[in-house]
């Protein structure tokens, strides 16, 4: 019935649904799931959500990467449960995502063609204990500052899921920091581990708020919806300036000479940023591109025929019901 | 993921409080949907029970629908306690 009316409607003034739409958007009402939404909406948040829900599974693969060869079992219970954190944010946010008519088996259909992306962070590798910290600390404290503007976007069941994974991602910030200080209070070897985690993740992280403004190609609609509240560059120096005094504490050096704080703007100015490497690596050329999505297909296959299998007890069980 | 149907979580946090919707998942069947949404919605002690509903049998009020529905309701602000003037020095009202 509702679609009919909807129908109505659209046929009677083609603008008007479109306009009250982007009318509730402006006074900040939420949007929810069966309210009328303009189309291009609907399709970039599905794309918007799916590739964020894609970043967090893949984003266990550099991680779980350690998990056997964590240096004492306090920090293989915290890496356990972190990559478990990420696997339940990745569910989340395909839960939102599907909420919009996406279907979960379409979405990572997509993800496993290649078709659908996500972030090009994680298709970096980690080669030592380090680089589990520089994840937490950096990467982590990147996706959060990303997060938390978007807990107040437009669309209610996206809002929520961000606001949920918030709450839970600090532990994962602060644990690799604390792999980061006992690292970096360590032996010379030690230190220099830490120190070139960072230098190899600094720059990655810095692109994970994408292009510069100036060339961020659907920016300007998706604040018009406010699924997008702060731009690239907004969040960028945000990063930067809660970053650069922490590692200071830890003694380590950002590697970018031309870092400095500038006292009028009341912002670290930094150098420029390799936007070459970057569409190298979302075009599928980074060091483990590949790898990352071999991983992701065969754990997939792999747990066929668990899924299946479930799928027959529950059918068998209904008949005997 | 094939088949398996949808599932709307809710999750009772604490005793004494009544269960609120905490999300959804995918599930052969409501024993395994119960289980993963003890995994997906509960793992820092969020709660104490836990319902699952398959999102198919929940009928729900349309959008379209929400001004006959609940707008016949600001018009009758009588019903709240603070409609009413009493005197200040009436105790206990």
């Amino acid at each position: 019935m509702y679609s009919q009316t909807q129908d109505a409607v659209t046929e009677a003034a083609p603008n008007l649904p479109d306009q009250v739409f982007q009318a509730r958007i402006d006074s900040g009402v939420k949007i929810e799931p069966k309210d009328h939404m303009a189309e291009g909406y609907r399709k970039t948040l599905i794309r918007q959500i799916s590739q964020h829900a894609h970043s967090e599974i893949v984003g266990q693969l550099p991680e779980g990467n350690w998990i056997g060869r964590a240096p004492t079992l306090r920090r293989k219970a915290i890496l356990l449960a972190k990559v478990q954190d990420e696997a339940g944010h990745g569910l989340y946010l395909y839960s939102a995502a599907e909420t919009l008519g996406a279907s979960r088996e379409q979405m990572i259909a997509d993800l496993h063609s290649g078709k659908a992306k996500y972030s090009s962070i994680f298709n970096y590798p980690t080669l030592t204990w380090a680089d589990i910290g520089a994840i937490g600390w950096l990467v982590d404290g990147a996706a959060i500052i990303n997060q938390i503007a978007l807990c107040r976007c437009s669309y209610g069941p996206y809002s929520r899921a961000m606001i949920r994974i918030c709450k839970e991602e600090s532990f994962h910030q602060r644990q690799g920091y604390e792999i980061m200080l006992a690292l970096s209070r360590g032996t010379a070897e030690q230190k220099a581990m830490a120190q070139d985690a960072l230098k190899r993740w600094w720059w990655p992280c810095l692109m994970m708020f994408g292009p510069p403004d100036t060339e961020s190609t659907h920016s300007e609609q998706s604040t018009r919806w406010k699924i997008k509240i702060v731009s690239n560059d907004g969040l960028r120096q945000k990063f930067i300036d809660q970053t650069v005094p922490q590692a200071d504490y830890l003694g380590l050096k950002i590697p970018d000479q031309l870092l400095k704080w500038d006292a009028e703007r009341e912002h670290y100015n930094y150098g420029p940023i390799d936007w070459e490497e970057f569409k190298n690596v979302v075009q599928g050329n980074g060091p483990c591109n590949r790898e990352r999505l071999h991983d992701r297909v065969e754990a997939d296959k792999q747990g066929a025929w668990v899924r299946e299998a479930a799928m027959a007890y529950a059918r068998k069980h209904r008949k005997a019901a | 993921m094939n088949d398996w149907p949808l599932w709307e979580v809710f999750v009772r946090g604490q005793h004494g409080l009544a269960h609120q919707h905490a999300g959804s998942l995918h599930a052969p069947d409501a024993e395994t949907a119960i289980n993963n949404a003890r995994d997906v919605y509960t793992r820092r002690n969020e709660g104490v029970s836990i319902w699952v509903v398959k999102s198919s049998d929940i009928a729900a009020s349309s959008p379209g629908d929400k001004g006959p529905m609940f707008e016949p309701a600001n018009t009758k602000p009588y019903r709240h306690p603070t409609f009413y003037d009493v005197p200040d020095e009436v105790k206990h009202l």
